[in-house]
């Protein structure tokens, strides 16, 4: 499974970086954020984008996200 | 469709507010379509501070370091407070300089030239055509791999510091030492009551930091993902204000004769142009970069400063526009923003 590193990166770039992997690999994909800006503005996406998506976060604040068709 | 609903309703419920907030603001004191303005505010509390000498902009608006307390507070409430910073700082310092440059040029931040709108002044349509291509050019930079690379995380004390500048900065009014400049005539003298003032920045600050209000974020979400959610957040601002200025008179369509506004259409737009562009790269406009100071941004805190510096840079050489038009080495300033904010742009286009 590819997956992108958007950690320390301010929206909009997570989610342009999220796009043009899916764009360009589809999915499944994991993406790393830290920040919930990141979280929701990828959540919203996906959504718009009918692709699942399942949010954790870590001990240390950063939380992974699994995109899935 | 309705976890669509809740998503907008705190944008809605904070540009209301902010809308809202800016016209009492300005019934109880402040300049005209100056309830806020990010840019003309830290220009005054730069003055208050003596770094630039003009003396009709010295005072140190409580707005401001409001916004910055209400964004602290809330973001430490949400747990979304987090000391990073390590993101091309002296770009972003540099950034914010030429911002202000632009908003002075223009006279007035995006949410300024929101609220002029709003009090009928039609210069500010004129910004608004700048600020929305200066974004647009911004987002095609964002769709080639624009990045200003990671941030990182710092000692959790480096994060208070831009809420530890904000009380100090209230301490500095309210005590008004002999070294603080408060202006006698002009913008700077009229002033909200401090309580008012830092009331409501402390409200449109909480709000703001909840929400993602951004007036540049707004129109970049739409250009770049067809996302109506942040810009209507602006369009609120604009409409409370406008049925307040309606409601208390102070509503006066035309270009000519607008409170702290010039008619110099190519600048307007040129100068909006600049901070729309600067904007995108900073990833907020100079609110954003308050609220995000605030929840521990150093990043954000070096922008704000280029802010300030900026603003001083404006006064002491003769760069800040007047109600009787721009300087001529204001317009070379604007040049010169958007020649290093193109500079900044194509040499940071990441390689994929």
């Amino acid at each position: 499974m590819k997956t992108v590193d958007a950690r320390g990166l301010a929206c909009p770039e997570p989610l342009l970086m999220t796009k043009r992997a899916v764009d360009s690999d589809g999915t499944p994909l994991q993406v790393l954020v830290d920040n919930r800006i990141a979280v929701g503005n990828i959540t919203r996406w996906a959504n718009n984008h009918k692709l699942s998506i399942t949010v954790t976060e870590s001990d240390d604040g950063d939380f992974t996200l699994s995109l899935n068709a | 469709m309705k976890s669509k609903m809740s998503a907008y309703f705190p944008i809605l419920i904070a540009g209301a507010v902010t809308g809202l907030l800016a016209v009492l603001l300005t019934v109880n004191g402040n300049p005209a379509n100056m309830g806020f303005c990010i840019a003309c505010f830290i220009r005054d509390i730069a003055g208050g501070l003596g770094l630039h000498r003009a003396p009709v902009v010295q005072y140190i608006r409580p707005e401001i370091p409001g916004l910055v307390l209400g964004a602290f507070l809330m973001s430490l409430f949400r747990r979304e407070f987090r000391a990073q910073s390590g993101s091309a700082p002296l770009t972003r310092f540099l950034l914010g300089v030429f911002v202000m440059i632009g908003s002075l040029v223009f006279l007035g931040c995006p949410l300024r030239m929101v609220l002029r709108l709003a009090g009928g002044d039609l210069n500010a349509l004129v910004g608004l055509a700048g600020f929305a291509c200066g974004v647009g050019v911004g987002a095609v930079f964002l769709n080639k791999g624009f990045s200003l690379r990671r941030a990182y995380s710092q000692p959790r004390s480096e994060g208070y510091i831009p809420a530890a500048v904000a009380l100090g900065l209230l301490a500095l009014l309210v005590s008004a030492p002999a070294f603080i400049f408060f202006s006698e005539s002009g913008p700077g003298s009229l002033h909200a009551p401090i309580i008012l003032a830092l009331a409501a920045g402390l409200a449109v600050g909480m709000l703001a930091q909840y929400s993602r209000l951004c007036m540049m974020g707004g129109i970049r979400d739409l250009f770049l993902f067809r996302d109506p959610c942040l810009i209507s957040g602006f369009c609120l601002i604009f409409l409370a204000a406008l049925i307040g200025n309606a409601v208390n008179g102070s509503l006066h369509f035309s270009f000519a004769d607008q409170p702290v506004a010039h008619t110099e259409s190519l600048w307007n737009f040129l100068g909006m142009l600049l901070v729309g562009l600067g904007s995108v790269f900073l990833g907020g406009c100079p609110l954003r970069q308050l609220i995000l100071a605030g929840s521990g941004s150093g990043d954000a805190g070096l922008a704000v400063l280029g802010l300030a510096a900026g603003a001083a840079f404006c006064h002491n050489f003769g760069l800040a526009s007047s109600a009787s038009g721009t300087t001529p080495a204001g317009r070379a300033a604007v040049i010169l923003g958007l020649a290093f904010c193109l500079v900044v742009g194509l040499l940071n286009l990441r390689k994929k």
